[in-house]
């Protein structure tokens, strides 16, 4: 009777479900599965089984996941055990700390869950046979940081509270520097794995920062608490302590999800497996930071230029993106600056006040840039490592490509947003939400967003066009060592008993055509890419309401969401675009963006492919104009200036406290110590000679002096 | 100790303690010299041997001068430990010999530092 009462009143908002007390369970699977992949390991076992274990437990996971969504009402608390408590000081300064490890279960938990597990179990399968030729010690490994992901991204968006987010957070970056340092002889990526989990650091210290700091204002970590404080206590903010929380979580939302300031290490995490690539690089991890800023929206309008700033650090991001996606030649360099891009996107939403927008579109992204990168993968794959766009050329007439190709033609589709394609409507919720609004800039933003959307159809079809149409042509991989993310694939199809292929390279390459777990994967990635598309076609075409937007508004993300939709619309008349309708002109621009990318992208890289040199080389020609294509394909230089600004800097302080340490620390402090008993040794040494004789003068002296004190007392008695 | 023990004794003049102490501290000081002088180990044995009959002589010396045996019985037991002593001792030089074939001392210096 008495856990009964305490249960209820642990659950705040409905009463608990039987299916929903499942739901630990699939945190708790991948965990499970990561040990016995380790136990795999540790026995040296060569089968498949890690991969099977892993499929299955995050099957089951998404089945659990599943089954909790048909059985939500409202949003649950789902106790687990206790974690973390503590109690201290009395009266006035009474202070308590609980984090628990429970689950807070609402519609947006759900909602990320739901394509979370759902992808992993497709990853994990594809993966299965994408990293066949590491069978033994580097399957199990891969297969053991795959599940120590999934149980972390669990974590962190099924937590109840703070600190379980924290954890998770950690663990996913954890998993990420195993994944992305996976081949760990290679230099390149043992580089990439510390700068990924290097600027991840400055990012969590904000979000650490950021923790702290709602502890002690609202003296809670939990989320329904933190939201009733939150009501409770008033939106408006004078104190900095409270107005600085959005901004330090702003901080830790960039790192993970590689914004502006913090966007370089994405592009270099493609040094990991391209499965990685997928899951956790595009599809899931990268949005853990649009989780925690829709998770923590009501928080972010503790300052009114909060969100603003993430808007502007979306917008910023998805252009700067999309410009370096253009000129990059690896195919999966311009799909990890697309993801950048698309992720400013999602917070260009958040920034402008639509976390439906914002999260819906994190759906639909997740599934075509999985896709795409999955065929990527396929294409490195087969072609001994091969991701450079010019050494690939018409891809869809080889057979045994054709599904690559045609499936990685809908990815493209929906990258470029393509009219009437899912991400269409979820860039189009975004955008107009932002032209849309009452601030000039914003509605700034919205057209910087349309001018990406171009930018972003002209890279993709790029690619595309490039690798899949054109005559056919391809030069297979190599091990050189100028092509980076090539090599451990160049190894993988050699230790797969290709031999005969990589010996033959040069000679007669024959493309090593997918078998069915990555054709089958692709196919079903493909249709998951129109399916999540039919909310909005209910939406736009029936009228009925969007199941993605009833999701997030049924969760604490949509509460600043509403304030800012009333206030756009409360201006008394309809926001206006080129002379229309925001929403009508928002698609017609948005569709010509679209289409016109598409075709210039055909226009020069596959109808002629030679003009395209030929303004290459116009462009480069003129001084005033040949920087700019040189500068997008070195990155805009932010990895040479942070090398100057950051890494310089701080190898000269490190030179100077080295110097510090060894001239003064050392030499003073540490060996002058040691000096001392060396010193007394000096004096006492001589007195030590060995000679027998020496000693006896020594012994005799000694009692000369002793006889000679003893009478001098005597004398001085007698006087 | 017994009366007609003690009366047989009869008690000497300050001066005469000063000729037999100046003897003592003569032979000791001898001794002494030789030890440090001599590089002969049977010699620096018995100078160490002369160190020894020094001092039994002061002890015997003071005894006479409180009137009391038992500084006298010492001087024996010093002597029968001596004998002792000079047995081992002696066999010790034997032994150091055989090792490096000579008796000066010199060559036994590996306590020193250098």
């Amino acid at each position: 009777m008495t856990a009964l009462a305490t249960q209820s009143h642990a659950i705040p908002h409905a009463v608990m479900a039987p299916e929903l007390a499942w739901v630990g369970m699939a945190m708790l699977l991948p965990l499970l599965s990561s040990v016995v992949c380790a136990l795999c390991g540790a026995l040296r076992v060569k089968s498949k089984l890690p991969a099977i274990v892993t499929a299955i437990s995050l099957a089951s996971s998404f089945a659990i996941i599943l089954r909790a969504y048909s059985a939500y009402t409202g949003p649950v608390d789902v106790p687990i055990f206790e974690w973390m408590s503590f109690e201290w000081g009395r009266g006035g300064s009474f202070h308590s700390f609980t984090a628990n490890c429970a689950l807070y279960i609402d519609a947006l938990t759900l909602y990320w869950m739901l394509f979370v597990t759902g992808l992993g179990t497709l990853i994990t399968i594809y993966a299965s046979e994408y990293m066949e030729g590491d069978r033994g010690a580097g399957y199990c490994r891969f297969f053991f940081a795959i599940s120590i992901f999934l149980f972390a991204m669990s974590a962190l968006v099924l937590g109840d509270n703070l600190a379980m987010l924290y954890l998770g957070w950690e663990g996913v970056g954890l998993a990420s520097y195993l994944l992305i340092g996976y081949n760990y002889d290679r230099p390149s990526a043992v580089a990439a794995a510390k700068k990924a989990f290097i600027m991840n650091r400055i990012g969590d210290l904000g979000l650490a920062l950021g923790i702290f700091m709602l502890w002690a204002n609202y003296g809670t970590i939990q989320y329904s608490e933190l939201f009733v404080a939150m009501s409770s206590g008033g939106q408006t903010a004078v104190d900095w302590h409270v107005s600085a929380i959005p901004f330090l979580l702003m901080l830790g939302a960039f790192g993970k999800s590689a914004q502006i300031p913090l966007f370089t290490w994405l592009p270099d995490a493609m040094e990991g497996p391209t499965p990685v690539s997928a899951l956790i690089h595009a599809a899931t991890m990268v949005t853990a930071g649009v989780y925690l800023i829709a998770r923590l929206y009501p928080f972010f309008e503790l300052h009114p230029q909060a969100l603003a700033t993430v808007a502007w650090i979306g917008g910023g991001t998805a252009l700067v993106a999309a410009t370096i996606g253009m000129a990059q030649y690896d195919i999966k360099r311009v799909f990890a600056y697309s993801t950048i891009s698309q992720l400013g996107y999602m917070f260009l939403g958040l920034g402008v006040g639509t976390t439906f927008g914002a999260c819906y579109h994190t759906l639909t992204h997740a599934f075509f840039k999985a896709l795409l990168f999955l065929a990527a993968g396929a294409i490195m794959h087969g072609f001994a490592g091969q991701l450079d766009l010019r050494k690939l050329s018409g891809l869809r007439h080889i057979p045994g490509w054709r599904i690559v190709s045609w499936t990685m033609f809908v990815g493209c589709l929906w990258l470029a947003a393509f009219p009437f394609t899912a991400a269409f409507f979820s860039k189009d919720a975004i955008l107009l939400q932002a032209l849309s609004s009452d601030r000039a800039d914003f509605r700034a933003l919205g057209w910087l967003g349309l001018l990406t959307a171009a930018l972003t159809a002209y890279y993709t079809f790029r690619v595309w066009f490039r690798v899949c149409a054109g005559p056919v042509h391809f030069e297979a991989g190599t091990e050189a060592p100028h092509d980076h993310g090539a090599h451990h694939d160049a190894d993988h199809a050699r230790q797969k008993g290709h031999d005969r292929h990589s010996a033959a390279v040069h000679a007669a390459f024959h493309p090593h055509a997918p078998r069915w777990a990555i054709n089958g994967v692709l196919i079903v990635l493909a249709i998951g890419s129109l399916v999540v598309g039919v909310p909005a076609y209910k939406a736009v075409f029936l009228h009925e309401d969007n199941w993605a937007q009833q999701m997030i508004a049924h969760s604490s993300a949509v509460q600043g969401a509403m304030l800012s939709n009333d206030h756009a619309h409360s201006e008394g008349h309809a926001p206006t675009m080129l002379g229309m309708d925001v929403h009508t002109g928002l698609t017609v621009v948005g569709s010509s963006a679209a289409i016109g990318g598409i075709l210039v992208a055909w226009f020069f890289h596959l109808h002629s492919r030679r003009r395209a040199d030929q303004v290459r080389g116009e462009l480069l020609r003129r001084w005033w104009l040949g920087w700019i294509p040189t500068a997008m394909e070195h990155k805009w230089y932010v990895d040479e200036v942070y090398h100057v600004t950051f890494r310089s800097t701080m190898w000269i302080g490190a030179q100077i406290l080295n110097f510090a340490d060894r001239h003064f620390l050392d030499a003073f402090v540490v060996d002058g110590v040691a000096k001392i008993p060396l010193a007394l040794g000096r004096v006492f040494r001589p007195l030590y000679s060995g000679a027998l004789q020496g000693y006896a003068v020594t012994m005799a002296g000694g009692v000369a002096l002793v006889l000679a004190w003893a009478s001098w007392v005597w004398l001085r008695g007698a006087q | 100790m017994s009366e007609s023990l003690s009366s047989a004794l009869t008690a000497i003049a300050p001066a005469q303690i000063s000729i037999a102490l100046a003897i003592s501290a003569l032979l000791f000081g001898l001794g002494l010299i030789g030890f440090l002088c001599r590089r002969n180990m049977i010699i620096m044995f018995l100078c160490t041997e002369l160190m020894f009959q020094g001092a039994a002589l002061a002890m015997i010396a003071f005894a006479r001068l409180r009137m009391d045996v038992s500084g006298q019985v010492f001087v024996i037991f010093i002597l029968t430990v001596a004998a002792a002593e000079a047995a081992l001792a002696l066999g010790l030089v034997v032994l150091l010999y055989r090792r490096k074939e000579t008796l000066n001392s010199e060559v036994w210096s590996e306590l020193g530092e250098s």
